[in-house]
């Protein structure tokens, strides 16, 4: 494929990324503020992304465990995790936090099982998705080309 | 001949979340701010030269947390914090920096990722500049060069005062870098923090000088 057909195959991908609801505007401010001298920003901040949710869904899942679940401090994870999710755009991964939030409340640990579940299910599906993205950059920069920017709007 | 340069502003940003604080931090700097992060209000007062212990009393002791006292000489412009922050919050920071004499003048701005009327209006309250809803963007942050415009204005005014109370030369009240850039240049070597600032062009951050929106109907309209 050439340099065009590269940068074309990105575009279309980013955009089926925000159709699908997997992103939404923040990701695109986060491209906004990349530039020559932060040339790698977004990677930089989507992999802390990646660690802190690792981290808290593990958190989660032994916090659900215990004998005696302290849905306070589960309900801190979830804030944590919805945070960082929507810092970076991950509109899926927040949706579903905001819905285990709601849980939370009830206190009804086989339900935030099955939320915990589901936001787990939605975080890979976005990494996979936000891997897949990266690796097609690559292949532009790979080429001598420049990723095209979608138009953010402010 | 006199150069109008934009006056650099350095703030601090106070935000337990590693992510926020690299997101923050890159804001401040496309909007040519020098910036400062901590990942708590503890650490936060710590730089900004206050010691907990003697911060608000009136009876306390008079080498108490001045600027012109013998703590460190840190010129902060605004300060920019999370609300919900292990230990202390965000509210609590604001609390402690509004009952510091050597600091109350300084603006500070909320951030949260919540949208709490009764939380919003307790900030404000208790003399927050604004209250922003996460994720901040660029946009939001040209709200902020007003606050800070104005905190450097009254300083310069205060300065000018005195020069001419000593019979200095009259200065014309324009906004000059003077002073207050060697002031940061010598911060930036104190502070490891600080990379130099690759300045982008002025086209984001416009100056507002009308603010008229009112807090609570921004908010609102945020759901």
């Amino acid at each position: 494929m050439d340099v065009v057909q590269l940068q074309s195959r990105l575009s279309e991908y980013l955009k089926s990324l925000f159709n699908d609801g997997t992103l939404d505007g923040q990701f695109l401010q986060l491209q906004q503020l990349q530039d020559e001298s932060n040339p790698d920003f977004v990677v930089e901040v989507v992999t802390l992304f990646f660690s802190d949710s690792e981290k808290l869904l593990d958190d989660l899942s032994s916090s659900l465990e215990q004998p005696n679940v302290d849905f306070r401090k589960v309900d801190a994870y979830v804030h944590q995790l919805k945070g960082s999710s929507s810092s970076i755009g991950a509109q899926r991964v927040k949706n579903a936090c905001i819905a285990f939030r709601g849980l939370c409340e009830e206190q009804s640990i086989p339900a935030c099982l099955r939320c915990l579940q589901l936001v787990k299910q939605e975080y890979l599906y976005a990494k996979n998705k936000l891997e897949t993205l990266f690796k097609l950059e690559k292949q532009v920069v790979a080429a001598g080309g420049s990723i095209p920017s979608l138009d953010a709007g402010s | 001949m006199v150069m109008t340069e934009e006056p650099e502003f350095h703030v601090l940003a106070v935000d337990d979340s590693l992510l926020d604080r690299k997101l923050i931090e890159r804001l401040l700097r496309t909007s040519s701010c020098q910036v400062t992060t901590v990942d708590s209000g503890s650490k936060a007062l710590e730089f900004l030269g206050v010691h907990e212990d003697d911060s608000s009393s009136p009876d306390s002791s008079p080498s108490v947390s001045s600027s012109e006292g013998n703590h460190q000489v840190v010129e902060v412009d605004l300060v920019i914090t999370d609300y919900c922050m292990p230990g202390m919050t965000g509210y609590d920071l604001l609390k402690k920096i509004k009952e510091s004499s050597s600091l109350r003048n300084i603006p500070v701005v909320i951030m949260s990722s919540e949208n709490v009327p009764s939380r919003i209006s307790r900030c404000l309250e208790e003399g927050a500049e604004e209250f922003f809803l996460k994720p901040v963007r660029q946009s939001d942050l040209s709200r902020l060069k007003p606050h800070m415009m104005k905190t450097k204005l009254k300083d310069r005014t205060r300065r000018e005062e005195v020069v001419e109370e000593r019979g200095g030369e009259r200065r014309e009240t324009e906004i000059e870098p003077e002073a207050s850039q060697q002031q940061h240049h010598q911060q930036q070597q104190l502070l490891s923090n600080n990379n130099t600032t690759k300045r982008k062009a002025m086209d984001e951050v416009a100056l507002s000088p009308d603010r008229t929106r009112p807090r609570y109907a921004d908010i609102a309209a945020v759901v």
